[in-house]
Order: structure tokens, then C-alpha cells, then sequence
């Protein structure tokens, strides 16, 4: 069997080629050229400011942008310009968990709707009261209390959203799973709550994960590998021990030269690094 | 003739949105004379609510119960209106946390920072547009004659903010105050921008109190911090010590959740709920 999950080569993705009644706007380009691989149960990092296109990346991977040229092979298969008919079986096994759980979550659904309601539609489970037994389950994994299952997403505190949003991704028993900027709007404490079940869930379940962030040190604490990308290239990758510990590209060192640390370093703010 | 600039006692304040639930519970901080002190705590800790309280921009759904906000020996908390208009924009000056709706997107860069020194600095039109210019090249921005025509929507991010401390330091201000100022900005435009601010306050001498979430800027630029949680104080002193030898136990729990770089296995200890119970039970809410 293969090694890899997820083999991405020579992906360009343009945005805006538009032609309209007043003419055709001027395209965009996004991603010059990115090749990327995941293996199984592997944690990717990709990492990079805004504008780098990590975001557009993580979306060709699923196929939610299309890409104007390269190749996107999932589990062998070249999925590049399959319909969506086709597709439709392989996003069970690809899931997403997004940057925002409110905008993610149908406000007037309850989160034992929310939950459910996938499981009947993919046939992962038979009936209602099955499909509640998996929820309560992996919400239990998920360290929220089953009386969550009657409310609705506004009550729940930014935390509890996000691991209501795990495990939406996980109920499906996905292969893949991406994750882009998920802790980004937590505190520090709970957020060190969300890796840490990210982390503990992709070894348990051995899942490939795409893990995109813009903060070097979040891709530190839950990546294997990770890929560092600036204005649509990737400009190094590598195992994290190694382009952490001795990073080759310019960029990457400058990345980790401008976070600041909490410990004493006079000398840190008027360090500077060239790119 | 005190060294302090500001001295916050005793203060509190209520929120009647949460049926009178306290914000801050008897929160006292002082910042010295071109001091930089970190205000630091997770979301509801309160130190926004502080930093509002201070510029007397209070929503009306909070409200003050006891205190005194002392800025060079006068009351804020007592001063009548038109006396606060006078302090407020010109002796104690606000860096937005959001550069994108700070600036009125319909007017140009430079009439925007002309306004500001015709208003608080008596300026004449020519002078204040002269001075706006100065002010832009101050803030190391390189092209300040293109910037003054600008609208903001024709600026980076990492620029608008460049615009707003100008804008703060415009009023040379005896005071500042920084509400988040980079957390919309890319990290390697974060760095340049608090390297500007401790730059702006240390060639003025400067108070500023710095709102910040993160410890790693505290580190990097306060010399003084006041931790805070559910509108507590729950550690202060300068940097170091509360970095090196923390009291409490939720500032090292707080120091250790944080992931780094260069450390593997950090980031993923969230604070213990033992430290949380403990909190809550000294600071006697259930």
C-alpha cells in the first residue's frame, strides 16, 4: 500500500478569471506550482503570513477550489477532475474542521442535529438511535458533557464550539481531515485543550491531517512535518525537528525570529532578520 | 510631585447585561512616567474593560461601583466632561486594535492626521499638513507624500497601524494606550510594529499601557505587568520577575499552555481546573 494519503503535485490555482458582460476581469494567481504529500496518519503543518496561499491550498486539496493545472491523487486515485457525483463518497473520508465554529455550525439546529444528521446521510449509521450512540460517544472522547446534545451552537462557550466542530470531522471516520487556523481565535488555555485532543485523536484514529496555521509554534506542538509557504511557493519543508531546529530558508528563519517568546531576551526587538 | 503617571485604585465596575455580575474586582495598577506596562489576561479578565475605563468610553451597560483612576494627580473617574475632552486626544492617546475601522475609510490618510493637530494642537491647515508628513516619515514609513493621499483601503494592514500610531503620538500624549495592536497583523509585521511603539515612547518618554493576550509581547516590550483574571489582579511586577519566578499558580499554568517553537512538547498543557477552582475560590466566585 502506498505510503501516502494525499499526493499533490504541481498545483496552480488562479483566482478571479472572470468573463463578465463588462469584459473579463484580470486573474489571479495564488499558487504557482505546490507540490505537497501526506502520509497515512501523518500531521502536516502548512504555515505561512497572509497572502502565502495556504488557505488555497488546503481548499484544491479538497476540491473545493479548482485548480488550473497539477494533479491531486487521494489514496491512489487521481481525483483531479473527477465530477462532483464521484467526489461525493470520498468527502465522507475527507473532512474539514474550520476557523470559525459559529459560522460552521446551522445556528438553528441543535448540536444532536448537527451531529447526526451526517451519520444518517452517509449510512454510517442505520438508524436515529444508533447514530446518537456514536455521537454520544465521541462527544464524550471530545470531553463535552452529553447534555450538549439539546443546545444550540450560540450556547456554547468558543472552546466547546470548536471540539463540537472535532468532532463533526471525526463521527464521519474520515482518512483526512483538515484543520486550517482552528485555534487561532482561543485563549491560550484552551487552546492548548484543542491540541491536545487533536493530537491525542490523529494517533488514535490514525488520521492524516492537514494542519494549517500562521503560528510557527502552534505547527511545533502538534506537526510531524511541516511546509513553509510565501506568496503561493512553498519555500521549505522538512520534519519539524529539523526546520525548527536549523531551518534553511531565509523566510523560515525570519518566521521564527519574529515571534516573541515569553522569557527575558533584551536585545529581541531590535534583532532583525533578512529575507 | 509623584513619579507615577497613572495610578488605577480600588477599581471596580459591574455589568448589568449580567445582572451585575463584577467585571473588575478592586484592580489597582500604577505606570510610571514613560513606563511600559503589559495588561495582560485571557478573554473576560478584564483588561480591556480597564483600558476603556481609563478613556472613559465605558459601554453604558457597565458601570462603575468604587475607585479612582489617578492621572497625574487628578481623578479621571470624577472630572466633568468638557474637562475629560480636553485630556482625552491630546495628554492620553488610544493605538485601536483594529487598523481596518479606526480610519474613516472615506477620507484621505493625511486629512485624517491633520484634523486630529488642527483640533487638539491649535494648528493652522498648512501646519498640520506639514507636521502630518513629519509624522508619517517618524513611523518609518517610506513614501509619507503617496501615504497622505491615500485612502486606507489602498494601505496594508501593517501600514493602516503605522497611520494610527501616528496618528496617537500626533497629540504628544503623556499617556498611551494600546489595545491589542497586533493581532490582526502577520507576525513579522508584528515585530516591526512594536519595535515602532517602544521606539515612538522611548524618544518621547511616553507612559503606555500595553492590552495584550500574549506573554511573549509582554516579554518583549513592557517593563512592567499586571496579570488579570474574571477582572482580578492576580500577579504583578516588572517583567521578569513575573516571567522567571511567577507567585501564582495560574501564571505559570497561563506560561506553560502556550506553545513554542522550540520546544516540542509545549503548548499542549492546558491549565489545570484545580488552578481554575483555586482561583475562583480566592477570588470568592463559585
Amino acid at each position: 500500500m502506498d505510503q501516502n494519503l494525499l499526493v499533490a503535485t504541481g498545483i496552480k490555482v488562479t483566482y478571479g478569471k472572470h468573463a463578465g458582460l463588462f469584459g473579463s476581469k484580470p486573474s489571479t494567481p495564488v499558487l504557482h506550482g505546490v507540490d505537497i504529500r501526506i502520509g497515512r496518519g501523518q500531521t502536516v503543518g502548512i504555515v505561512g503570513e497572509s497572502g502565502s496561499g495556504k488557505t488555497t491550498l488546503g481548499r484544491a486539496l479538497l476540491r473545493l477550489v479548482d485548480v488550473s493545472a497539477g494533479k491531486i491523487a487521494f489514496d491512489g486515485r487521481d481525483i483531479t477532475h473527477i465530477p462532483e457525483t464521484e467526489m461525493r463518497p470520498l468527502r465522507r473520508r475527507m473532512q474539514m474542521i474550520f476557523q470559525d465554529p459559529m459560522a460552521s455550525l446551522n445556528p438553528r439546529h441543535t448540536i444532536r442535529r448537527i451531529l447526526t444528521g451526517p451519520l444518517l446521510l452517509h449510512g454510517l449509521a442505520g438508524d436515529a438511535a444508533t447514530a446518537l450512540e456514536q455521537v454520544k460517544s465521541v462527544l464524550d472522547r471530545v470531553s463535552l458533557p452529553a447534555a450538549c446534545l439539546e443546545r444550540y451552537p450560540h450556547e456554547l462557550s468558543g472552546g466547546q464550539r470548536q471540539r463540537i466542530g472535532i468532532a463533526r470531522a471525526v463521527l464521519m471516520q474520515p482518512d483526512f481531515v483538515l484543520a486550517d487556523e482552528i485555534v487561532s481565535g482561543l485563549d491560550v488555555s484552551t487552546q492548548a485543550q484543542a491540541l491536545r485532543l487533536l493530537k491525542s485523536l490523529s494517533r488514535e484514529l490514525g488520521l492524516a491531517m492537514a494542519f494549517i496555521s500562521h503560528d510557527l509554534s502552534v505547527i511545533r506542538a502538534v506537526c510531524d512535518y511541516v511546509y513553509v509557504m510565501r506568496l503561493g511557493k512553498v519555500v521549505e519543508e522538512g520534519p519539524c525537528e529539523q526546520v525548527f531546529a536549523s531551518p534553511s530558508a531565509a523566510y523560515t528563519r525570519a518566521l521564527l525570529d519574529a515571534i516573541p517568546l515569553p522569557e527575558y531576551d533584551p536585545g529581541w526587538l531590535e534583532r532583525r532578520t533578512e529575507t | 510631585m509623584t513619579e507615577n503617571l497613572l495610578t488605577v485604585t480600588g477599581l471596580s465596575a459591574v455589568s448589568d447585561r449580567e445582572g451585575g455580575m463584577p467585571v473588575l474586582r478592586d484592580v489597582g495598577l500604577t505606570l510610571k512616567n514613560g513606563g511600559v506596562r503589559g495588561l495582560v489576561g485571557e478573554s473576560g479578565a478584564g483588561k480591556s474593560t480597564i483600558a476603556k475605563a481609563i478613556l472613559g468610553i465605558l459601554p453604558r451597560t457597565v458601570r462603575i461601583t468604587g475607585g479612582w483612576i489617578n492621572f497625574k494627580g487628578r481623578d479621571l473617574l470624577s472630572m466633568k466632561p468638557q474637562e475629560l475632552r480636553s485630556i482625552m486626544g491630546s495628554e492620553i492617546a488610544l493605538i485601536p486594535q483594529d487598523p481596518q475601522t479606526a480610519l474613516n475609510p472615506a477620507r484621505r490618510i493625511g486629512a485624517q492626521l491633520a484634523d486630529g493637530l488642527k483640533l487638539k494642537r491649535d494648528m493652522s491647515a498648512r501646519t498640520a499638513e506639514a507636521h502630518a508628513l513629519q509624522l508619517l516619515a517618524d513611523v518609518q514609513i517610506r513614501d509619507p507624500d503617496r501615504v497622505m493621499k491615500s485612502f486606507p483601503h489602498q494601505l496594508s494592514g501593517g501600514m493602516r497601524q503605522r497611520v494610527l500610531i501616528a496618528a496617537a503620538f500626533a497629540v504628544e500624549p503623556e499617556l498611551v494606550i494600546a489595545d491589542e495592536p497586533t493581532t490582526a497583523l502577520d507576525v513579522t509585521v508584528q515585530k516591526e510594529i512594536l519595535r515602532l511603539i517602544r521606539h515612538m515612547q522611548s524618544a518621547r518618554g511616553t507612559g503606555v499601557l500595553f492590552v495584550t493576550h500574549d506573554l511573549g509581547i509582554v516579554a518583549q516590550i513592557c517593563d512592567s505587568v499586571t496579570l488579570l483574571y474574571a477582572g482580578k489582579v492576580i500577579e504583578e511586577g516588572p517583567v521578569r520577575n513575573v516571567l522567571e519566578n511567577p507567585n501564582h499558580a495560574y501564571t505559570k499554568a497561563l506560561i506553560a499552555a502556550g506553545p513554542r517553537y522550540d520546544r516540542p512538547d509545549a503548548g499542549l498543557e492546558p491549565v489545570p481546573e484545580a488552578v481554575f477552582r483555586e482561583l475562583r475560590q480566592e477570588i470568592g466566585i463559585s
